[in-house]
């Protein structure tokens, strides 16, 4: 046993991951935090399907209710999601890139610790009169209009928590620009990493129009500017620009992590080599690209006018090309495969025909001339729950059967695993699949209940019965997780047994400093070619030698927690409470008293010796 | 970048032709910093010379100042070196989304 690797007690593992900056301890950090928001934004939208299992219900009141479809949204997008994606892409793009941790694993840690307490900020909302109520889009119209502080909250919420995913993504940017192991050129990369480095891109220009927005929105709301009141001379229009300028590419930065996963996935338990590599790349990127021109199809019917109309709708229904491409490829890479049916796989093949239902639902309200009747009906909701579900959320699961191995040394249970995958899949369908044909029966999105004798009872109450099968399988999820903890059955490097990439030729979980000599890439699939030659792992490109390492910092959690404190100032100032002001202050003092700190205290880190490394190896009885 | 190795210690680097590109660079540099002085003055000329309508001062400032951001980012900031592929591609990246940005907001917003 090294020094490094000690049993810590309760305390100390808490206080381990309060100041923690290894990458793959901060993605078990965004595992957990994503996990509970997850399962909050799920017990939001139980709450929906109750209130709208039958008509005339009072499950909620009306403004209750505007609460929770707003709370579900963003909930679901911002600190669900987003943060589940990055938790994956923390774990294994650094591995997969064979580097040692990401570029800056300071500003990794406080990326996530501004996340959380953005996201705790919103979901505080709650406790103080009222949680906002304008849509996850937060249109200024509703938005400005909003009584109470519920609006605050999201702007002061989502500002802090963007400011974490727009360093998170920088970050990755910069790692996998720079820390790429020797031989590993752009065109080896694994596809996960692909897909990290695009989103990673969009997420550095998606983000500011959304800072940019929420900053006027902050204003108007709290400062009394007039960006977006129309009778001071201000235009609603330009939050819903600026909205989905961010709010596009967002969905892209949601799904592209899970066509990554997914590509992953196929070409492991196929095991073969992903079909068309250098055409799925190119498709990654040119969606990335695509992503930024087609914000205003979010927008059609706001009268844009034909002929911006007519532009944006040809421009979205150009990107079902890329991604065509890529469905295309994965069925290709099945062909032929010798296919092996565990969970992960489970939720790849069902993803292919339920993102495609979702894609072709697109094309569909790419026709701007179509989507005056598609507008504001369960058709859009059924639509982007098809794409988000069955594209990102089905990833989130398969990976998190697929990397819970690599993050955590143990395997899920995968009989489980499968009970949980047909469950969901079953009342994701049942769900959202009759959706689309209450939209066409023009039952209207966000409205709290409907009367009866209009055709639309029977159809809510099987969508509802469907958010109990979801709901079970989350349940058979986290029942699954704690007996895997509890059983704790360690797991040798490659427990899939067809692991291709970089990430499995570590150990499950990978000592803290992944590569104890850098590996030399050969080729795609690195590992899997090593092992296609009869090697147990990978050939190092570098003699053994001290590892330089960061030290653990207490201070990108000091510095969130300090804008957690000022937003609360900087919200009650409305109210002219006289304490608002002191807060706002002493809040931002610590946080940059805390950058300060940062700035001026030497941190060089630590080396991990020679001698140390050698003497793991011993201990596995393995040789350098 | 072109002189970071004049004292590494290597003795496989030529000197002389180091000292000749940095010169070449030093020649760079002043040429265009006189040169951005000169557009500078140009801009205040247009403005303060009369009989030109705020429709050509404005966008030929715009125009001056475009030059002289590309003379910063490829002469004194290094851009025309090797090495800076991922900078220049991040940096036209944005600039489109943000130049689409601006076309969309004054094209179907503002008229």
């Amino acid at each position: 046993m090294s020094t490094y690797a000690q049993k810590k007690g309760f305390g100390a593992t808490i206080w381990d991951y309060l100041t923690t900056v290894d990458h793959k301890k901060i993605a078990i950090l965004y595992l957990i935090a994503g996990g509970f928001f997850f399962v909050v934004g799920g017990l939001e939208a139980v709450f929906i399907r109750i209130q709208l299992a039958v008509p005339n219900n009072d499950f909620v009141s009306a403004g209750l209710f505007n609460e929770i479809i707003t709370m579900h949204g963003t909930t679901m997008i911002f600190l669900a999601a987003m943060p589940l994606v990055f938790a994956f892409m923390n774990a294994v793009m650094p591995l997969q890139i064979g580097a040692r941790d990401v570029a800056f694993p300071f500003v990794n840690a406080l990326g996530f610790w501004l996340f959380f307490f953005g996201g705790v900020f919103l979901n505080l909302s709650w406790f103080f009169d009222g949680a906002p109520d304008a849509g996850w889009t937060s249109y200024a119209s509703l938005a400005m209009a909003s009584k109470g502080h519920g609006v605050d909250f999201y702007v002061l919420g989502l500002q802090i928590s963007g400011i974490g995913t727009l360093i998170g993504g920088i970050n990755f940017l910069v790692t996998i620009i720079n820390m790429r192991a020797p031989g590993m050129t752009y065109m080896r990369m694994p596809l996960f990493t692909w897909s990290t480095f695009v989103t990673s891109a969009l997420i550095l220009f998606a983000f500011p129009p959304l800072t940019v927005g929420l900053v006027l929105m902050m204003f108007d709301r709290m400062f009394g500017s007039n960006f977006f009141v129309t009778t001071m001379g201000g235009n609603t229009v330009i939050w819903e620009h600026l909205f989905w300028i961010f709010g596009h590419p967002e969905v892209y930065i949601l799904v592209l992590p899970a066509f990554g996963i997914f590509s992953e996935i196929f070409a492991m338990f196929s095991r073969k080599r992903l079909f068309g590599y250098s055409s799925m790349v190119f498709a990654t990127v040119l969606i990335g690209f695509l992503g930024f021109m087609v914000w205003a199809h979010h927008m059609f019917t706001t009268g844009l006018g034909p002929v911006a109309n007519a532009i944006f709708a040809v421009a979205t229904m150009a990107i079902g090309v890329p991604t065509g491409i890529k469905i295309f490829n994965w069925l290709l890479t099945m062909w032929g495969g010798s296919v092996k049916f565990t969970t992960p796989m489970l939720y790849a093949l069902a993803f292919i025909p339920s993102f495609i239902a979702g894609g072709v639902t697109g094309v569909m309200l790419a026709s701007a001339a179509a989507d005056y009747q598609y507008h504001d009906t369960y058709f859009v909701v059924a639509h982007f729950h098809y794409v988000i579900v069955g594209g990102v959320v089905f990833a989130i699961l398969a990976g998190t059967h697929l990397y819970w191995p690599k993050m955590f040394g143990t395997m899920l249970n995968d009989t489980l695993g499968k009970i949980t995958f047909w469950l969901f899949f079953i009342g994701f369908h049942m769900t959202f699949f009759i959706q689309h044909f209450l939209g066409l029966w023009g039952m209207p999105r966000r409205v709290f209940t409907y009367l009866p004798g209009q055709g639309f009872e029977t159809s809510n109450l099987i969508s509802s019965l469907g958010a109990v099968f979801m709901s079970l399988a989350v349940l058979v999820l986290l029942y699954n997780v704690i007996m895997t903890s509890v059983k704790n059955v360690r797991v040798g490097n490659d427990p899939w047994g067809d692991g291709r990439t970089l990430e499995w030729a570590l150990p499950s979980p990978p000592p803290f400093y992944n590569f104890k000599q850098l590996p030399l890439v050969r080729g795609l699939d690195a590992y899997w070619l090593e092992k296609m030659e009869g090697k147990k792992g990978m050939t190092p490109a570098e003699p053994l030698g001290d590892i330089h390492m960061p030290n653990s910092s207490f201070l990108p959690f000091v510095i969130a927690f300090g804008l957690f404190v000022a937003a609360f100032g900087a919200l009650f100032n409305m109210d002219d409470k006289a304490w608002s002001v002191p807060v706002l202050i002493i809040g931002l003092l610590i946080t940059f008293g805390a950058m300060f700190l940062r700035s001026v205290k030497d941190d060089h880190g630590f080396h991990i010796h020679k001698e140390d490394l050698m003497e793991d190896d011993n201990d596995k009885g393995a040789k350098a | 970048m072109a002189n970071s190795q004049l004292n590494s210690g290597n003795p496989r680097v030529d000197i002389e032709y180091r000292r000749k590109k940095s010169a070449e660079e030093m020649r760079h540099q002043v040429v265009s910093f006189a040169l951005m002085i000169f557009l500078t003055l140009i801009a205040f000329a247009v403005v303060a010379a009369k009989g030109f309508s705020a429709w050509f001062i404005v966008p030929f400032i715009l125009l001056l100042a475009i030059v002289q951001v590309i003379f910063q980012l490829y002469y004194f900031m290094h851009m025309s070196h090797k090495g800076h592929e991922a900078p220049s591609l991040f940096l036209y990246s944005g600039l489109l989304v943000g130049l689409v940005t601006v076309l969309a907001f004054s094209t179907i917003i503002w008229w």
